[in-house]
């Protein structure tokens, strides 16, 4: 059997799927939120070079790489923030960060 | 082969240039003089918007499209620019006195103000979706850092975390539907989407744009994505929940008319559906659950919610006209939240801010000016004539009507009556209650925003045509 587009794109739906119920189901830890979102982010590069490819066009992949480069950014920010949240309340418990509601 | 490269005209793009190149030298500044530079990068950010507004201003009429179609400096970007401006620099006049008392005077601040107002121009002016990822991304990230600058302040750090999950996750979602839009119409530019559709949609686009949508909602802070907004605006400093109200809100909203009107206008029928839902839901959350809060920011959050969905009433239109509507709404949207948040840093007692509304309590009696100016602010947010809030709401649901979107309009009417309880309940708390604990006198820089604001809102009808034609040109220049 040939691997075709079709097979990428529900990897990629399955991993993005994956992501998006790993923050709502996940109530332990934020870092797992992080690794999540890396997820989603990487289902989407796997369908942007799968439609490059089957399009045969380089724009897809110009893409991904960019995607990368902003996603490798969005952790550094990410984790700088969950760096001084855990110094003032000395958990990352998801079901802590609830100071605020209504 | 390949075309010789051709360095692209960079005129086109000067004011961004400047933001970019003045953002790094501010950082250099900074790094080489340390904590104590606060004040002279903040004097010199107040430099780089407005040279950046200058040369805005300086830029012929007329379309201009740079750097492989990705980027279009039209009438539309123009205007939708300046306003994303003015709210920056408002929200960085607003910021000085408070960053002081809170001892929040970093250098950082000012910087990522310059970046996340790089970032919304960027945003308005892209036509390709990689450049409207790149811009947004680069607001945001900015925007998160600016949430979480009370770095000892748990609450200001819970909103940044909430505001970096939630965001990340709508980025996310864009970029997958981005992605399945790439694919289904085999280019990432909005032109070159409109031209492959030819007005038929086919499920993986639709699929696709319904995920955009879903990320773009996030952003304007639209039901059923605006969980956020609440939670930021409280946590964060308040001076900060201004900047988030005002400018990045019209960045993301000129995003989202773009991508609609210009990738999209074939399929209106497809994605009306979506953008009435979303408009009928906000306006209704913004009405209802804004009634039971005690703490002004929170309040104007959800306020800030309903008139995300009133302004996209305009949109559901996808008429020239409704555009019109969305630009004018957006602009004197700004000028009454930049009024509001002036008012709401007004309520200090000494060193300290307080936030709930029973502290307006007697203000008439205390403080006149504020009260009086916040009273004819909140009119306007309802929406009465002859305030600025009227014409705003008036613009949108004319197009709305012309669009034969009846049902819509009625609605929106019925909420802004609703929305007209707990804003005049403010009202009736300034101006009717036992005086509460009077508030220390307002800063210069406070007074000014709160007058200019109030001015402009009481006298807008006198001279409705310059915005209004402006922005009817600026409407045109994307059909």
């Amino acid at each position: 059997m040939a691997i075709g587009l079709t097979h990428y794109l529900v990897v990629a739906a399955i991993l993005f799927t994956l992501g998006v119920l790993g923050i709502f189901i996940n109530r332990k830890n934020v870092i797992v939120i992080m690794m999540s979102i890396e997820l989603i982010l990487l289902a989407v590069n796997i369908n942007l070079v799968a439609f490059s490819t089957h399009l045969n066009d380089i724009t897809g992949q110009v893409f991904a790489l960019l995607v990368l480069t902003v996603a490798a950014a969005e952790a550094a920010i990410g984790l700088a923030i969950l760096v001084v949240y855990f110094r003032n309340r000395g958990t990352i418990a998801v079901d802590d960060i609830n100071m605020m509601k209504g | 082969m390949n075309a010789p490269f051709v360095m692209p005209a960079l005129g086109p793009i000067l004011p961004e240039l400047v933001l970019a190149v003045g953002a790094l030298v501010l950082v250099l500044i900074g790094a080489l003089r340390g904590e104590k530079s606060y004040g002279l990068v903040n004097g010199l950010a107040f430099v780089v918007l407005a040279l950046a507004a200058a040369a805005l201003v300086a830029q012929p009429a007329g379309k201009v499209l740079v750097f492989g179609d990705s980027f279009s400096v039209d009438g539309f970007a123009r205007i939708m620019k300046a306003i994303a401006l003015l709210g920056s620099a408002v929200a960085l006049v607003l910021s000085v006195d408070y960053l002081r008392r809170e001892n929040l005077t970093r250098f950082e601040y000012p910087i990522l103000i310059v970046l996340a107002t790089l970032g919304m121009m960027m945003m308005i002016s892209a036509n390709d979706l990689i450049a409207l990822y790149l811009g947004l991304e680069l607001q945001s990230l900015a925007a998160y850092v600016i949430a979480a600058i009370h770095r000892d302040n748990v609450r200001s750090s819970e909103a940044g975390l909430k505001y970096f999950v939630l965001g990340a996750l709508s980025s996310g979602m864009l970029l997958y539907g981005s992605s399945l839009v790439y694919g289904f119409a085999g280019t990432v530019s909005f032109p070159g989407i409109a031209a492959a559709l030819q007005g038929q949609s086919s499920l993986g686009v639709i699929l696709g744009l319904v995920f955009v949508s879903a990320g773009l909602a996030f952003k304007i802070s639209a039901v059923p994505f605006h969980m956020w907004t609440p939670d930021v605006y409280e946590g964060a400093p308040t001076p900060v929940a201004a900047f988030f109200a005002a400018a990045p809100k019209v960045a993301a909203m000129a995003m989202t008319v773009r991508i609609f009107i210009v990738a999209f206008p074939g399929i209106v029928g497809d994605w009306r559906q979506i953008v009435v839902f979303i408009s009928i839901a906000s306006m209704a959350l913004g009405a209802f659950a804004a009634i039971g809060q005690r703490n002004i920011k929170r309040l104007m959050a959800y306020s800030s919610i309903g008139h995300v969905g009133f302004a996209l009433v305009g949109l559901a239109a996808g008429t020239a006209q409704g555009v019109n509507g969305v630009i004018v709404y957006m602009a004197i949207y700004v000028v009454m939240t930049l009024g509001t948040f002036a008012i709401i840093l007004g309520m200090r007692r000494g060193d300290t801010y307080v936030e709930t509304i029973d502290d307006l309590a007697g203000l008439s009696r205390s403080q006149p000016f504020m009260a009086y100016a916040f009273g004819a602010i909140l009119f306007s947010l309802t929406g009465i004539p002859p305030l600025a809030g009227f014409f705003a709401k008036f613009y949108v649901f004319a197009a709305a009507i012309e669009a034969k979107l009846f049902a819509l309009a009625v609605i929106g009417v019925v909420t802004s009556v609703v929305s007209a309880y707990y804003y005049l309940r403010i009202v009736k708390i300034m101006f009717f209650d036992e005086p509460a604990q009077s508030f220390s006198p307002l800063t210069p820089a406070l007074k000014t925003v709160i007058a200019v604001s109030t001015i402009a809102i009481a006298l807008f009808w006198l001279a409705p045509a310059p915005l209004v034609s402006a922005a009817n040109a600026a409407a045109r220049s994307l059909f």
